[in-house]
């Protein structure tokens, strides 16, 4: 044998056990995944009736349903979004398009990281010291809304300005040089065309705020409230906690071990559903900036 | 009639100076191409003319760049007005991820054109301007994305003539074509003049010659030579110019 074909031989040979480290190690997590899933899916699905969905709890939460839970996480999901979404997707087009690449620019983004790396329950402590208390919400939606706001706002803001920056000069020159002002410019031809990737920011920030409990400790979250929020000053039940409250701390553990693993099943089935629907809204919005 | 003139134009990227000394006039419905070798400053040059160079941070201007009487470097020029009056096609073809229709029609809505009698009336004026309306009337509603590259190429032209500006810049229009586009859009200069004064950078000798009234030649900054086409291609005066024109450099 030539030493060059050694060589070759060689070569193939650690790329193959590469490629299959990679192979195994991909199959591993996604293996780890469904396993995750499954467990949840066989031992929740049990428990998982119309009554189960629509009901409030019983018996000292190991019977009835779970209905109030997800009408709380759901108002969070909504509330929260609908005040990150705006102040965040602005922030990314002024660091994007209007500042200038100087210090305030470098404050925001280190700020904005800092932000992200903060533990969730420091959230928590703070939403309760200016939402509730300073500003007089009490424990409510909207305190707890602007507290999952607040953990989300840097996903939202860091999408938004990589998908403005993802978008090539000459779209902005070319609308520049037809008359149209900046905000013409942002307006109708690069945000139609960032849309469908802040959608992702959306995706991400509310399957974060679905699954947050420590945020939502002292600022909204009720442990037992059998009936549904009358404003957005209610406090509410909220799945994640109703998971921990009955999993740990509830009157009868054992008893509630099939509630938990329904809640945990319904906590995934709607952070699902929900990237279902933003994946349907990105691909429709792909498809009209491209066509319309 | 001038259009449009330079006097003592300095212009500098930080610290390099990169158009020195500048004194050019061009004349209404006259088609002016800019020629020299990469980096000469000819595209920055052109650039000056409708402002587009204002987007880069940290660049100079010195002296007067005068549009139809008007110093557009003065305090009191409205840059999205001079863009409307002087527009611009691009190296690459730029279309919008819109339809075609809407492409043509940004400039008009964006400058608060509502009449869609009167929106739709000017697009399909434009497109015939811009030697497309036979290849796309019947698909005005799809994505301007499907056309040819060349088609692109004068759907930007047919954009840029929606706004009914007096004057339009065109930087290496068709560099990025194949020879049939290229002559399409070459055509279509020629027929452009009479509405409009055209000037265009280009690093096709031939293409100079073929379309444009008068030529001027940038080397290293400076204009060396700026005088009727016939008489750049055939006699310039420069000997600069002569080897570049001759290829042989540049």
């Amino acid at each position: 044998m030539t030493e060059n074909s050694k060589i070759s031989r060689n070569k193939k040979m650690s790329q193959n056990i590469a490629f299959w480290s990679f192979r195994i190690l991909s199959i591993a997590v996604v293996g780890i995944l469904f396993w995750i899933l499954g467990f949840i899916l066989v031992n929740g699905a049990k428990v998982i009736s119309w009554d189960f969905l629509t009901k409030v709890p019983t018996d000292g939460m190991t019977g009835g349903g779970i209905f109030p839970a997800i009408v709380g996480t759901l108002c969070l999901m909504l509330g929260s979004v609908v005040i990150a979404f705006p102040i965040g997707v602005m922030s990314g087009i002024y660091i994007s398009e209007y500042a200038s690449n100087n210090w305030v620019v470098k404050v925001i983004r280190i700020m904005t990281n800092n932000l992200s790396s903060v533990p969730s329950i420091v959230f928590g402590l703070f939403g309760m010291a200016l939402f509730v208390n300073t500003l007089g919400f009490g424990d409510s939606i909207i305190a707890g809304s602007f507290t999952l706001a607040l953990l989300v706002l840097p996903i939202v803001i860091r999408t938004t300005e990589e998908a403005m920056k993802s978008i090539p000069d000459s779209f902005r020159v070319g609308s520049l040089a037809l008359g149209a002002t900046k905000l013409q410019t942002i307006w109708k031809v690069l945000l139609p065309m960032a849309f469908p990737n802040i959608i992702t920011g959306l995706i991400l920030s509310v399957g974060r705020v679905s699954g947050e409990t420590a945020p939502i400790l002292f600022t909204c979250a009720a442990y037992f409230l059998p009936r549904l929020p009358t404003s957005i000053f209610d406090q509410v039940m909220v799945l994640p906690y109703h998971l921990y409250v009955i999993a740990t701390s509830g009157t009868d553990i054992e008893a509630a071990r099939p509630m938990a693993y329904g809640t945990a099943l319904v906590l995934i089935g709607i952070v699902l559903i929900i990237n279902l629907i933003a994946n349907g809204l990105r691909r429709y919005f792909g498809n009209k900036v491209k066509t319309s | 009639m001038i259009n449009i003139s330079a006097k003592n134009v300095d212009f500098y990227y930080g610290d390099f100076h990169a158009l020195k000394n500048i004194n050019l006039d061009i004349e209404k419905n006259s088609v002016t191409a800019f020629i020299g070798p990469s980096g000469c400053g000819k595209s920055t040059f052109l650039r000056l003319l409708n402002r587009m160079n204002d987007l880069i941070d940290g660049t100079k201007l010195v002296g007067d760049i005068v549009i139809d009487n008007e110093n557009i470097y003065s305090r009191q020029t409205e840059v999205v007005e001079l863009r409307k009056k002087v527009g611009m096609v691009f190296q690459k073809p730029n279309p919008f991820p819109k339809s075609i229709f809407e492409n043509v029609a940004y400039g008009l809505r964006v400058n608060g054109i509502r009449d869609n009698k009167f929106i739709e009336h000017r697009v399909e004026e434009s497109l015939k301007g811009a030697a497309l309306w036979d290849e796309v009337k019947d698909k005005l509603k799809k994505s301007a994305f499907e056309l040819s590259g060349g088609q692109q190429q004068r759907l930007c032209i047919a954009r840029t003539m929606a706004v009914q500006p007096q004057i339009i810049l065109m930087d290496e229009p068709a560099s990025a074509l194949d020879p049939i586009s290229t002559s399409k859009v070459e055509d279509l200069i020629y027929e452009l003049k009479k509405d409009f004064t055209i000037v265009i950078v280009t690093h096709n000798m031939q293409q100079a010659a073929r379309v444009s009234d008068k030529t001027a030649f940038f080397y290293l900054g400076e204009l060396i030579e700026f005088d009727k086409t016939d008489k750049i291609f055939t006699a310039p005066s420069n000997e600069a110019t002569q080897n570049y024109v001759t290829g042989r450099f540049g």
